[in-house]
């Protein structure tokens, strides 16, 4: 096959999407999110613990069905979130969705976004953004949920 | 153009043919992705030939005007296209002009019937034929569009009434003797799609239309994958009601069609009030006009009414059963396609069963998001997604499905590249 995908499906999406890290709902958990795409059924249970005074992510899990992007991002953010500080999870979070909106305009910053950079490629497919996004949408919203607790 | 109260034949669609007719529709000499278009869509929106265009410039620029009131000679050539559309479309489907009201699209034409209906049961004014009560059934099918389902969800809540439906099989596939069984002495409602947009199931209309009716229930029929692909004539079916969209039979967006038999237009109220839909009003009380105008409140898109009028003019100078032939053809050769693929499941009827002209498969460990990137990739234009029928895809046990649909200017090369793309899918992704 000719490839115009290739921007799209690096082999490291292919791979996680076959992965699928931190697949399993963890226990105890702080909170959880539930999130559906409408448009394609991708769906997706995420939960989260807290450690350090909770300031740091501990542990990460997730179940959900849907197209190997949606898969592979929550592989790749329930790999490398875990050990990270609150603040710095979000930080990539805005980072990775700034990148998707960019339409390709914004160069990745690796050093910030670690594995997901792998993800720069969605930012020329716009239907695709909502898919890469899904699980990172979830996490923030769960964190939302224990901010404002 | 040939106008005429038979439909015309019109040549078969032979290669030749179709490529004479593709020269009409300017958008499929485009290359969006940079690779020539496969338009493999038209079941979710079809494309709209320049005569269709022509007509809706023509009327914006010579004759638009209000219709129906107004002294001046522009308003009254505006009424004289409006009322010619209604008249042009009313043939094609075998109706009366008084049958044919406008709406949205065919969601609204089918909320209106539901809605009119939720009214005819708090209006104690309205024919007692029309009362839904506690205890009472609503029929379904459970391939449903979402369309031609949530509203009679709601109406079932509304009513008390209780909503049934006849179950698919695993392939997605429900019978006429199911369908038979379930009606009722308390069914009062029977909704259906007539071509199932999602497995291409072609339904059978009369005899569920006689079981329905000998029992007293009205029957709605959801066209909007029939009417604009083959010929339908809706007095003859026997249905109490109808809707289709004009985005789907080459119009333009924005406009769609309700179908009220006589009787029925006569006895429902409306769902909707306003302007152009009255006789008398004073500031407490109401009358309303004689159908079709009493479901018109407000002004309509006259200029999309003209070009769904030239749209039908259009397919009707091809012919409605050569368009049919071509894709009852194209049908099978996608679902045989289909079907012979290793890890493609087919939905719908088997191959050699009758099935309109469009195909779903699900591509074992493949998401359907991911199938439709490949063939986008390809420059075929296809579906992906559970087609606004939730229900019927979690009873196929899939979240989403990828779905061909196919048209008169479709071209079997076409097909051929939809399931020469599909085969290289699970490879692509390691699935195979």
């Amino acid at each position: 096959m000719a490839d115009p995908l290739a921007g799209l499906y690096q082999e490291l999406i292919l791979e996680h999407a076959k992965r699928r890290s931190g697949s399993g709902l963890i226990e105890p958990f702080d909170a959880e999110r539930f999130l559906r795409n409408p448009t394609c059924g991708d769906e997706i249970r995420l939960r989260v613990r807290l450690g350090g005074d909770a300031a740091l992510v501990e542990s990460l899990g997730w179940e959900g069905q849907g197209c190997s992007i949606s898969q592979a991002s929550a592989s790749v953010l329930a790999e490398e979130a875990p050990g990270l500080r609150v603040s710095a999870v979000r930080e990539r979070i805005e980072a990775l969705r700034e990148l998707l909106r960019s339409r390709g305009a914004i160069e990745p910053d690796e050093q910030l976004l670690g594995d997901a950079v792998a993800f720069a490629g969605v930012a020329k497919f716009p239907m695709r953004v909502k898919c890469a996004m899904l699980a990172w949408v979830a996490l923030e919203e769960a964190l939302d949920e224990l901010d404002a607790r | 153009m040939t106008i005429g109260t038979e439909p015309t034949t019109g040549p078969a669609l032979t290669e030749e043919r179709i490529e004479q007719l593709r020269a009409d529709f300017p958008i499929l000499a485009e290359q969006p992705g940079g690779v020539p278009l496969v338009y493999l869509d038209s079941g979710a929106t079809s494309q709209q030939p320049r005569q269709v265009l022509e007509a809706e410039w023509a009327f914006r620029t010579q004759r638009n005007a209000a219709v129906h009131r107004g002294a001046h000679t522009l308003a009254a050539l505006a009424t004289d296209d409006y009322e010619h559309a209604r008249e042009r479309i009313a043939r094609f489907v075998g109706a009366r002009p008084t049958e044919i009201s406008w709406a949205m699209n065919a969601t609204d034409a089918l909320n209106t019937v539901a809605l009119a209906l939720a009214e005819a049961n708090r209006a104690r004014t309205v024919d007692a034929s029309l009362r839904i009560r506690e205890g009472d059934e609503i029929l379904v099918t459970e391939a449903e569009h979402h369309a031609n389902l949530l509203p009679w969800q709601r109406l079932a809540d509304e009513t008390g009434a209780t909503l049934r439906w006849v179950e698919v099989d695993d392939d997605g596939v429900w019978t006429t003797e199911a369908l038979l069984a379930r009606i009722t002495e308390r069914t009062r409602v029977v909704a259906l799609a007539h071509v199932s947009n999602v497995t291409g199931l072609v339904a059978e209309v009369e005899p569920i239309v006689a079981a329905a009716h000998a029992v007293g229930a009205l029957v709605v029929l959801d066209a909007c994958q029939s009417v604009p692909h083959r010929p339908v004539d809706l007095r003859a079916l026997g249905v109490d009601a109808a809707a289709f969209s004009s985005h789907k039979m080459l119009g333009p967006g924005g406009i769609g069609v309700l179908y009220l038999a006589e009787a029925l237009g006569a006895a429902l109220p409306p769902a909707r009030l306003g302007g152009s839909m009255i006789t008398t009003v004073t500031m407490t009380e109401r009358e309303f006009l004689p159908a079709p105008q009493r479901f018109e409140a407000g002004t309509q898109p006259v200029g999309a009414i003209v070009g769904l009028a030239a749209a039908v003019d259009y397919l009707e100078a091809v012919g409605m059963p050569a368009i049919e032939a071509h894709e009852r053809a194209l049908g099978e050769r996608l679902a045989a396609g289909a079907a012979s693929l290793p890890g493609v499941r087919l939905v719908g009827p088997r191959p050699g069963q009758e099935r309109a002209g469009l195909a779903s498969v699900v591509v074992d460990g493949v998401h359907a998001h991911d199938v439709g990137q490949v063939l986008d990739a390809a420059g075929i234009a296809a579906r992906v997604g559970h087609h606004c029928a939730q229900p019927l895809h979690r009873r196929l046990g899939v979240a989403a499905t990828t779905r061909a649909s196919t048209y008169l200017t479709t071209t079997e090369a076409e097909v051929d590249r939809f399931l020469d793309v599909l085969s290289g899918v699970r490879s692509y992704f390691g699935a195979a």
